[in-house]
């Protein structure tokens, strides 16, 4: 039971971090980006800019988030 | 009827683009993470494609590839993100001018001894993803053109020649210092994740599979951009002075 318990735990951490990482509003981010693309497209308004927008912007932010941590 | 040449040819170009996709996040991520736990992936990868194409046959046409591309593109999205962070915060602390001579002075990414599950996901998810694309383009253009055979030898010649030469480049690629690697796969990874994610919504990409490389020059820029500024930030680095 302890053993499937650890596993189920490691199988969760691994997906978390795979994920989410280090800074979780660049995952949410993307994923309202995402939501938003999805909206838009259906919409039959021109999305793909959204996306690569949202990272050149994240990654900023991100960044200056990590540089105050230090 | 299209000739079998044809058929052969265009199977092969069309399967080489998606080959070159499988072939470079397998590269990027084998000579970042370690080859062992990366090349366990391909081979699940190839396994679980080789099952899903005999059982399914033709009607592997009809599966929806879609709702795959979204999972696929928008996970390696989010996790080549983090790459890509961490690769600009390694490059502008170590500078270009600190990139050094012996790339295995650095610490590996992956140290651990047991099983790098990471590695084995990231070539796992390209291999599946990008194959199951070959196999889309062979059966629909052997299908389409009652030339199923010369289709088959196009796609399968496609993911030969282009592993061959990802074989050929893994040395290389290999001795590229990591910091520099991460930074690159991080790019590549969040390029493609960002395309198939996209392209998973239904998404029209200008240029079709051209946009590609409109998106790797974007966050290349964004990238010497980030590493600039951070230079500055951590080091005082001027260029002017």
């Amino acid at each position: 039971m302890g053993t499937i318990w650890s596993w189920i735990v490691a199988f969760g951490r691994f997906w978390y971090h795979f994920i989410i990482g280090d800074d979780w509003t660049v995952a949410a981010a993307v994923a309202v980006g995402l939501i938003l693309t999805a909206i838009l497209n259906s919409a039959h308004i021109i999305a793909w800019w959204l996306v690569p927008l949202i990272v050149v912007t994240m990654l900023g932010l991100s960044l200056r988030r990590a540089n105050n941590k230090t | 009827m299209t000739g079998p040449a044809i058929v052969l040819i265009t199977t092969f170009l069309a399967s080489a683009v998606e080959a070159i996709e499988m072939v470079t996040i397998v590269l990027g991520v084998g000579a970042t993470r370690g080859w062992r736990s990366t090349l366990v992936g391909v081979g699940a990868g190839f396994t679980v494609l080789a099952v899903v194409v005999a059982a399914l046959g033709l009607a592997l046409s009809r599966v929806p590839i879609g709702p795959l591309r979204l999972i696929v593109g928008a996970l390696l999205l989010v996790f080549g993100l983090q790459w890509f962070r961490k690769g600009v915060m390694r490059v502008a602390a170590h500078g270009l001018a600190g990139i050094r001579l012996h790339p295995e002075d650095e610490p590996p990414e992956w140290s651990g001894e047991g099983f790098d599950w990471l590695a084995f996901v990231l070539s796992f998810k390209g291999v599946v993803l990008e194959g199951l694309e070959v196999a889309f383009i062979v059966v629909s253009f052997g299908a389409n053109a009652n030339q199923l055979g010369a289709a088959v030898i196009g796609g399968v010649g496609a993911v030969i020649v282009i592993g061959a030469v990802g074989l050929v480049l893994h040395g290389p690629v290999s001795r590229i210092p990591r910091s520099l690697l991460q930074l690159v796969v991080g790019i590549l990874l969040t390029t493609f994740g960002t395309f198939w994610s996209l392209e998973g919504l239904g998404v029209e990409w200008p240029g079709s599979d051209g946009a590609i490389l409109g998106l790797l020059a974007l966050y290349m820029l964004t990238a010497a951009t980030y590493i600039t500024i951070e230079r500055r930030r951590v080091l005082g680095f001027n260029p002017g002075t």
